[in-house]
């Protein structure tokens, strides 16, 4: 009898709020201020589960961070997430995109067998929505980003709509690959209180380091890191109000031409 | 009723010589916005003869003293948001646009007060409150209300369980009578037990007494922490059952909000949006506040614990700003949802005793059986405060004014037998004053015709509203 399929989520623990402080090498200190899971992470969850519910699937939360991130993989099985892994170890610190991305890759291949990994489509932290695809690479596997719509799914592919800049793409991905999805894909459901009495008890696989195929230190962390962070500040808010006064046709012209000229109107 | 004069040209001299001429404006430079509020029929729209935006107390008080006089009929304005006709010129007249009177004047930290001018809307007054880390709980669904207007009506909204309305929230008002005297009622003081409360009297008076030119509002420390639960019910009844019990408890929540699957879809149709859970007929939406995470998960867990024992399906945890705006934006769009659903409607805001809303509900939905009229309701629970909308839909005029007479009268009845009252927090307008009259009692009535000739001697202000 054929296993069900293995779907694997990656999901991060981040601020929560933009008033974050960074330590000397321009890492957030995450202690600091009150964590939540990466809001874009939701809706890679919550497409997981729609798998889930059509075809049986498994899924698995992976997240890396420090012993608190526990908290969002109880949050996943809150949601309705099978299993929790949690790859924590001090030598994973300090990690830029290109470690974060082969650190989880290792992880992932230590949960092989697996058919398709879910990432958001960036984290509100870091926000370089490079990670799921640099992992992609590493696990040697095909991958999309940006998909805004599942089109179909079967035990050996997966077809989805991608959102590019100026176009529409349909692409169908055979098993093992990964996508990244698009804020909106799906609404994500709210962490459920039975859920929570139900996994209560329940184990969050751990693994540090040792436990991972590759154990070069050298590929980890900051010494894994070629990035060197100058500064980091949040963004400046642009909260400028502009009043404009006029008769109605005037002022609909106008209105008009500021949402063409922000591209909500096409 | 004695008969008000005709506004001339004369008076609309007087008018520009207080207020300045791009301030006033004459029959059809009026835009036709000023002839309703959010629920005014297309048949019974009135627009005043003159238009006059006003930014200072003393050019109120001017205009209110001639308007005396004169015997021209003034009626106050804030952003039209009202739902019985309360800010429509039933008999023409003067109306005073008070929405440029927008300030936020004074942040007092020492005595935790804000100072506002009437048009401050409450989505200012409470972004403002909150960038300074305090709160100003009143949250009525209409967020682009102005202060002014929920002083007139006392409104209440979804933070009513455990914060109060309006008046627990207003210290101190600048009115001016409509004889033209400016007067301060109230102030800074936390107690007052000195004479009549007259500040109290406004508050609810729907613009009828005296019109507000300032308001000094209460303000308290911001909760650092909030949750929402939803909880979905298998049906309307069992979740409306489950609201006495959940606030015996020792866990008192912010709000408990009752709320129908199809009034929700109605409500994502307009916004747009999807909301978080389809899977019952009934939801109740309570939300928590608290010091920390770790206290408001407590008293969470506890009230979840007591949601599952009154036959709860389930209980979803809202602990994030994504997560609750994806609730209450939604919940936020209610009233505008469902007429949407409609060619027009009429609502009911029955207040009732908390241990009768199940009875009111069962009388509401025997109704809409009987008669061919949808209904569609949703509740302050926490309350016991329903607003119910009685839709037209396709039903020609004369059925549907037999028909919503019909359901209003038994609607009201209802109430009145489950010891409830006309409004919780809409106010009596110009739409209700019929179901005040048989509510409250002709010697109740009567008190307050008198309390309106003493204030009012001629009649002018907001003639037509409340009684």
């Amino acid at each position: 009898m054929p296993r069900s399929p293995h779907i694997i989520t990656c999901i991060k623990q981040v601020p929560g709020s933009t008033e974050v402080e960074i330590d000397d090498n321009g890492s957030l200190i995450r202690n600091a201020v009150a964590a939540k899971m990466n809001p874009f992470d939701l809706f890679a969850i919550e497409t997981s589960l729609r798998l889930k519910e059509q075809n049986g699937a498994t899924v698995t939360a992976i997240t890396m961070g420090p012993p608190r991130a526990e908290l969002i993989l109880r949050e996943a099985f809150m949601m309705g997430v099978d299993e929790g892994v949690l790859l924590t170890d001090r030598r994973f610190a300090g990690s830029d995109v290109l470690a974060t991305a082969w650190t989880i890759s290792q992880g992932i291949l230590s949960l092989a067998p697996y058919d398709l990994v879910i990432c958001g489509r960036q984290t509100t932290d870091g926000d370089t929505a490079q990670v799921g695809a640099e992992m992609a690479e590493f696990l040697g596997i095909p991958h999309v980003t940006n998909v805004r719509a599942i089109l179909s799914s079967s035990d050996e592919s997966i077809t989805v709509e991608v959102d590019l800049p100026g176009a529409i793409q349909v692409a169908c991905l055979h098993f093992p690959c990964l996508i990244t999805v698009e804020k909106d894909i799906f609404q994500p459901r709210l962490p459920s209180f039975r859920r929570k009495l139900a996994t209560r008890d329940k184990q969050v696989k751990v693994l540090c380091l040792d436990d991972l195929p590759d154990t070069d230190e050298k590929h980890y962390g900051l010494l894994g890191s070629p990035t060197k962070v100058q500064r980091v500040y949040p963004p400046r808010r642009d909260v400028t109000k502009e009043i404009v006064h006029g008769d109605p046709q005037t002022l609909a012209e106008r209105l008009f031409h500021e949402l063409e000229g922000r591209k909500f109107l096409q | 009723m004695r008969s008000f004069n005709k506004i001339e040209e004369n008076d609309i001299s007087f008018f520009t010589q207080v207020c300045g001429e791009g301030n006033v404006l004459i029959g059809d430079e009026i835009s036709e916005d000023f002839g309703r509020d959010e629920m005014t029929p297309e048949s019974m729209r009135v627009m005043p003869e003159v238009l006059v935006t006003v930014d200072q107390a003393n050019q109120v008080s001017r205009l209110l003293e001639y308007a005396t006089q004169k015997r021209i009929p003034v009626t106050p304005r804030g952003q039209g948001t009202g739902l019985v006709m309360g800010s429509v010129a039933v008999h023409g007249g003067l109306m005073l646009d008070l929405s440029k009177m927008d300030g936020i004047l004074e942040l007092d930290r020492e005595n935790l007060t804000l100072t506002v001018e009437p048009g401050a809307l409450i989505m200012d007054i409470r972004a403002f409150a909150e960038a300074h880390d305090l709160f100003y709980p009143p949250m009525p669904g209409e967020q682009s209300a102005s202060i002014g207007g929920n002083i007139s009506t006392n409104a209440g909204g979804m933070k009513a369980v455990k914060y109060g309305v309006t008046r627990d929230y207003v210290r101190g008002l600048e009115v001016v009578l409509p004889t033209g005297e400016i007067l301060q009622l109230g102030g800074k003081v936390a107690k007052n037990s000195s004479g009549y409360s007259l500040k109290d009297l406004i508050i609810g008076s729907e613009g009828t007494l005296a019109i507000v030119t300032k308001a000094i509002l209460r303000l308290v420390p911001n909760p650092a922490c909030t949750v929402s639960l939803l909880v979905p019910y298998p049906d309307a009844l069992s979740a409306i059952r489950a609201v006495p019990i959940l606030l015996q408890g020792k866990i008192m929540p912010v709000a408990v909000e009752f709320m129908e699957g199809d009034v929700i879809v109605a409500a994502e149709r307009y916004l747009g949006k999807k909301f978080p859970d389809h899977s019952a007929e009934a939801y109740l939406l309570l939300s928590l506040d608290g010091r920390s995470k770790d206290d408001v998960e407590r008293d969470y867990e506890h009230i979840a614990t007591t949601c599952l024992h009154t036959g709860a399906i389930d209980v979803f945890i809202s602990d994030t700003q994504e997560r609750q705006d994806a609730i209450w934006s939604a919940r936020g769009a209610f009233l505008e949802g469902i007429k949407a659903m409609t060619t027009e409607m009429d609502e009911c805001d029955v207040v009732v005793p908390i241990s009768k809303i199940v009875e009111f509900l069962e009388e509401k939905q025997a109704l809409e059986q009987q008669s061919s009229l949808r209904i569609r309701s949703f509740a302050h629970a926490g309350d016991g405060n329903l607003h119910v909308y009685i839709l037209k839909d396709d039903i020609d005029d004369a059925t549907w004014e037999k028909q919503l007479h019909l359901v209003m009268s038994a609607l009201y009845r209802k109430a009145r037998d489950l010891g409830g009252k006309v409004s919780g927090e809409h106010g009596i307008g110009f739409m209700k004053r019929e179901f005040l009259e048989q509510s409250a009692g002709a010697k109740a009535v009567s008190l307050m015709r008198g309390i309106k000739r003493v204030f009012d001697p001629e009649g002018i202000l907001n003639p037509g509203k409340v009684c």
